[in-house]
Formats: structure tokens, C-alpha cells, sequence
């Protein structure tokens, strides 16, 4: 029987996605399980990792087309420049509430003590090499090795 | 409600963050850190004054103002406190508890 009493221990965060609002909560996330004391892993995958890529993660943008909260109408969301207007007012409102840049987030949660992995698969599909990448991930890994590193009690896994 | 904390009744909230800081003193902090299981050292004070400077002074509390505070970097600030350094350091330090997500 476990004694876990259901007591978050580790948090596994897999980042699919790069759009900014994505990759921030990401980073929340698994800065907010280091901060109160949980393990966090992330696990960058697909786009996801953009995040992670030293030439793309400075130039994400926050999507204006399929967003219904942006609440503009999804002609005017695809006009060109609109992501860079939106992103720059995110950015600013960001940065008045203390929200690091990307970089910046990456080198705080891995501080933290937060490990980054990046996914074999996509680096392979997208042609990225491990010199591409933000230069403090611990490693390139299959699916079946970050499962592996979830185990124990008390792990929860998260999808983004 | 009021708690005893190195022979001092002290208030605090159910978390156990003090709720008034003029009750605060370094015996009550070196109790609080012993039953958070922390040795302090002088590293420890430096955090401890660091962060009820920036409380006197209104500033909300974040990972990244502890990073820009070229007081502590992050590494060192879990090695001190691992257990949710925050959280910890602002017990001991007899501040509220930070409310940022960040």
C-alpha cells in the first residue's frame, strides 16, 4: 500500500507547443513546483522545443489567429505584424508584473534545480543538433527514458 | 492566532507566518529556522535582512528579485533553503508569505 497520501512530489512537464503564452506557462509551472519544494522536470517537444532553441527562443510570439481570447476577429488576428504587436504589449504587461524573458526563465527554473530535456524524435525531424539548444539542457531523451524519469510516488504528469 | 516562539507569544496565521513584524526578533527567527530543520549561517542572515529590507520597503517578492538582488543567486538561495526557499526564508525572516506565482 502507498502512504503517498496523494502529496505532489515531482512534476513532469512536456512542452509541445511554442507560442508564448504556452512556454510561460510552462515555465510557471515548473518554477511554482520548485518553489514550494517539488521536483519538476520538463520534457521539450515538437515546437516546444523553440523554447529551447538558442536562435528561436528570443522571437516567440503569442498567436492572434485561433485565439478566441484575444477577442479580434481572426482576419484581422492573420494580418501581418499583428503577432508582433500583440507580443509587444504581453511583453510589456509582462514585465511590469516581474515575468522574466525566455532566456531569463530558462536560466532561473534551471537554477532551480528544474531539469531540461529536449526530445529525440523532434530534434531529429526538425534536423536540430544538441549545439542548437539552450547550452544547459541535461539531454536529449526518447519518450520511454522520461518516463522513466517521472518514477516514483507522488509524480504527475503534465501536457502543454 | 498567538503562538509561543522562543519564549516570546507571538501572533501568527495558520500557515505560521507571523503577522505583525515589530514582534520579530533574530531568537524567534533562529526557532522558526530550527523547526524548518535549517542551520542558519551567516549566509542565511544575509538572505533573512535581505528580504525584510525589501518587505519594509512595500517590494512584492519574487524568484527574480532574489536573482537581481546580488545577494543570493539562485543556485545558493535552495541550497539554503530547499524546501521551497521562499516560503521558508519569509517564515524565518517573520514576513507574510510571498503571493506571486513567480
Amino acid at each position: 500500500m502507498s502512504d503517498n497520501k496523494g502529496e505532489v512530489k515531482k512534476m513532469m512537464i512536456i512542452l509541445s507547443k511554442a507560442t508564448l503564452e504556452n512556454v510561460y506557462a510552462a515555465f510557471v509551472l515548473a518554477n511554482g513546483a520548485r518553489m514550494e519544494g517539488i521536483e519538476a522536470e520538463m520534457f521539450f517537444t515538437f515546437f516546444g522545443l523553440e523554447a529551447i532553441h538558442k536562435k528561436k527562443l528570443e522571437h516567440l510570439h503569442i498567436a492572434t489567429v485561433g485565439n478566441p481570447a484575444m477577442h479580434i476577429p481572426t482576419m484581422l488576428g492573420g494580418l501581418p505584424g499583428m503577432e508582433s504587436i500583440a507580443t509587444t504589449m504581453m511583453k510589456k504587461e509582462m514585465e511590469r508584473i516581474d515575468m522574466p524573458g525566455v532566456h531569463e526563465f530558462l536560466d532561473i527554473i534551471k537554477a532551480s534545480g528544474v531539469k531540461l530535456w529536449a526530445c529525440k524524435l523532434a530534434m531529429d525531424m526538425f534536423h536540430y543538433k544538441k549545439e542548437d539548444l539552450y547550452d544547459d539542457i541535461d539531454g536529449v531523451l526518447t519518450v520511454g527514458d522520461f518516463y522513466k524519469e517521472g518514477a516514483g510516488e507522488g509524480t504527475h504528469m503534465l501536457f502543454i | 492566532m498567538e503562538k509561543v516562539i522562543a519564549g516570546k507569544t507571538v501572533s501568527v496565521n495558520d500557515e505560521g507566518y507571523m503577522t505583525d513584524f515589530k514582534q520579530w526578533d533574530k531568537e524567534i527567527g533562529l526557532a522558526i529556522a530550527q523547526e524548518q530543520n535549517i542551520n542558519m549561517t551567516d549566509r542565511h542572515w544575509a538572505v533573512i535582512s535581505y528580504l525584510q529590507d525589501e518587505y519594509k520597503k512595500e517590494v512584492p517578492l519574487s524568484i527574480r528579485k532574489i536573482r537581481n538582488s546580488n545577494v543570493v543567486d539562485i543556485k545558493e538561495f535552495y541550497q539554503l533553503f530547499p524546501q521551497g526557499p521562499l516560503k521558508t526564508a519569509a517564515k524565518i525572516a517573520g514576513i507574510p508569505k510571498p503571493a506571486s506565482c513567480i
